[in-house]
């Protein structure tokens, strides 16, 4: 069968010296960081992604999904030991590993965590080999308008999943979209919105709007109510699960990694979505389901699956569509496009190698997580006991570096500080950063297959509901955000959110 | 007029501020049709909804209760964002050797436990880190003492 070739063609590419040793040093990297509370896997790919630049293409992809899989591992354990999620998706994991952790079980959580993600991590693997390739051929077939229809449904699910008011979560898309637009137009050459300022010319990059929004906007905020911090830290005894836990847990994973794949596919959702769902479901499903929030290890396994499934099959549309999904696949398009890769439909059959390491280089990756993690631990622990106040200066320094040396301008360092007050102040005003991280990714490219299937329509805006393909995907988009106006569904997504934060 | 949710009232304003920015500056660009668009085409329409957000938003916030904003964190925000600037400022002219010491106490200096001390010490041990990974090791044109000091 050509799957078995072509998993054999990438397990040639990634297992080559190097690509382990940067694979090896991703994950490594991933994790230390992405244990230090407060730093999503967003805020560690900007951190991270200057240091790939001196490697070639398929080196610096490895390494960037092994950073990947490693900040969302390394947020998973800080949410399970001192229930400060670094992100969204590792949000329900602190409801039952808390707890869970203070009940003396932090090892039992940690495994159940490590053990699921690594379930998943296989599993989204083989997905992504066998739906990658017949989706690449379905996207071949896509004219602008499909592209652009497709932009929409995943913006709109960008906005169904954003914390707080749907209203403000558009607006932030809009404004997205229109910070995307600054700098030269590629079809008219003209510089827009530039103020004269020749660094403009460019655009703004997203990693500095990244760094400033996640990094920057996010110790402001912490730096608030610092006194609340506390980091007391559970024991950690037995990291090896009892045989009751197996039992329990096993049912749990695979649920989660079913949920999680398919969610982690839609444009838009990434594994958001797979944690939130995969909590609920297995509340309703499982008969310890009542005592949830209490410490039960399937509220730890089901959604860790499900995240780490979703992170791995959100690859999907951003490698075959060229289409990312979430803030950090957004942060790898940028990367390929930097090392001079056009994500889309091509890549498959014209580089096959790159697109094959990858996806295994992802299994080896998960591979190297569960070897690397469980001995790891007390380092890792040592990282989270880091007191904050000597932790964010740090952070700041390779911000500020990092952004420099994007295109070795000093320029880009006055603009993260701009974007960190920004972010701040959107923050305080409830208006998520999220979305508005992917509509400035998707601004450049929404407007150019606009103005091609306009053009190709003759200047008829209803091509987008002619064409099949485009019609159902918009409808999927108001769909999405009629949604939301249903009141039962709106409370659930609140109480969602409330039980997150709470 | 009293308004009833400032959250709501001022992200609005906030859009409608950036949204007629947008149409306002996109006026300087050709529009074209929507059959050849233009460069202020897209933006355009961006900017109008925007604005249609924004006032939406400040309207609602005169009808329904909602969140206050909360006090800012402004020791913080200048700090922070000030020792970022000034690093930007500095690092050519000083070098790296300087500007991430000057980075490191200031943005340390806004947090409560700050203390001399530790601080400099770890302003010390991060730039040796720094310049030995990011300057000679991945090659980041940086000098580490720059031409203000004769570097």
């Amino acid at each position: 069968m050509d799957l078995i070739g072509n998993l054999s063609l990438g397990l040639q590419t990634s297992a080559s010296l190097a690509n382990l040793f940067y694979c090896f040093v991703g994950v490594f990297l991933g994790t230390a960081i992405g244990v230090l509370p407060g730093l999503g896997p967003t805020a560690t790919i900007a951190m991270l992604l200057p240091v790939t630049f001196v490697l070639p293409p398929v080196t610096a992809l490895i390494m960037l999904a092994g950073i990947y899989y490693g900040s969302q591992y390394g947020g998973s354990t800080t949410s399970i030991l001192v229930n400060l999620p670094g992100e969204a998706a590792s949000v329900v994991t602190t409801l039952d590993g808390y707890q869970m952790a203070r009940k003396g079980r932090a090892g039992a959580a940690l495994a159940a965590s490590a053990i699921g993600s690594f379930f998943a991590g296989t599993v989204a693997t083989l997905v992504i080999a066998a739906f990658g390739p017949p989706m690449a051929n379905m996207a071949l077939k896509f004219g602008p308008a499909e592209y652009f229809s497709l932009m929409v449904m995943g913006l709109a699910a960008s906005i169904v999943l954003a914390q707080g008011s749907l209203l403000h979560a558009i607006g932030m898309v809009v404004l997205g979209l229109l910070l995307g637009l600054i700098g030269t137009d590629v079809t008219s050459g003209t510089q827009r919105y530039t103020f004269g300022i020749f660094e403009l010319a460019d655009g703004i990059g997203f990693v500095t709007v990244a760094m400033g929004m996640f990094g920057l906007g996010e110790i402001i905020r912490n730096l608030e109510n610092e006194e609340e911090r506390s980091v007391a830290i559970s024991k950690i005894t037995s990291l090896w699960p009892t045989k009751e836990d197996w039992r329990r847990m096993m049912p749990s994973i695979f649920r989660g990694t079913v949920i999680g794949s398919v969610l982690g596919i839609l444009p838009g959702s990434g594994s958001i979505l797979g944690s939130f769902a995969a909590y609920s479901i297995e509340k309703k499903v499982s008969k310890y389901g009542s005592q949830f929030g209490k410490g039960m290890i399937e509220g730890v396994a089901a959604p860790e699956s499900a995240n780490n499934a979703g992170a791995q099959t959100s690859f999907i549309p951003m490698l075959t569509l060229g289409i990312p999904s979430n803030p950090v696949s957004a942060l790898m398009v940028g990367a390929m496009i930097i090392h001079g890769i056009q994500p889309g439909p091509s890549v498959i059959s014209e580089q096959p190698a790159l697109f094959w390491g990858i996806v295994v280089s992802m299994w080896i990756g998960n591979l190297m997580l569960i070897i690397l993690n469980l001995p790891l631990i007390g380092m890792w622990v040592r990282m989270i006991m880091i007191p904050y106040h000597f932790l964010y200066p740090g952070i700041l320094v390779f911000c500020a570096i990092g952004v420099f040396s994007l295109k070795n301008a000093e320029f880009d360092i006055y603009l993260m500080g701009l974007f960190g007050v920004l972010g701040y102040i959107f923050a305080k005003l409830g208006c998520e950063a999220a979305p508005m991280l992917l509509a400035f990714i998707l601004g450049p490219l929404m407007e150019e297959y606009l103005r091609r299937a306009m053009l190709l329509s003759r200047g008829s805006p209803w091509v987008f509901l002619q064409r099949p393909i485009s019609a159902t995907l918009l409808v999927i988009a108001v769909l999405a955000l009629c949604s939301v106006l249903i009141p039962s569904f709106s409370k659930t997504r609140e109480e969602a959110f409330v039980e997150g934060a709470g | 007029m009293i308004i009833r949710s400032p959250k709501d009232f001022w992200a609005g304003l906030i859009y409608i501020l950036f949204g007629s920015a947008a149409i306002l500056v996109g006026r300087d660009y050709p529009i074209g049709t929507a059959f050849r668009m233009g460069p202020a085409y897209f933006p355009t329409i961006l900017g109008g909804l925007l604005f249609v957000i924004g006032a939406i938003s400040v309207i609602r916030s005169f009808i329904i209760v909602g969140d206050s904003v909360g006090p800012f964190a402004m020791r913080g925000l200048v700090l922070v964002t000030g020792s970022i600037f000034l690093f930007g400022y500095f690092v050519r002219g000083l070098g790296v050797a300087l500007a991430l010491p000057i980075l490191i106490i200031i943005s340390g200096y806004a947090s409560t436990k700050f203390r001399w001390g530790p601080t400099i010490i770890m302003a010390v041990g991060l730039t040796v880190f720094c310049v030995l990974v990011f300057l000679k090791g991945l090659g980041i044109p940086l000098p580490v003492l720059g031409p203000w000091l004769g570097g």
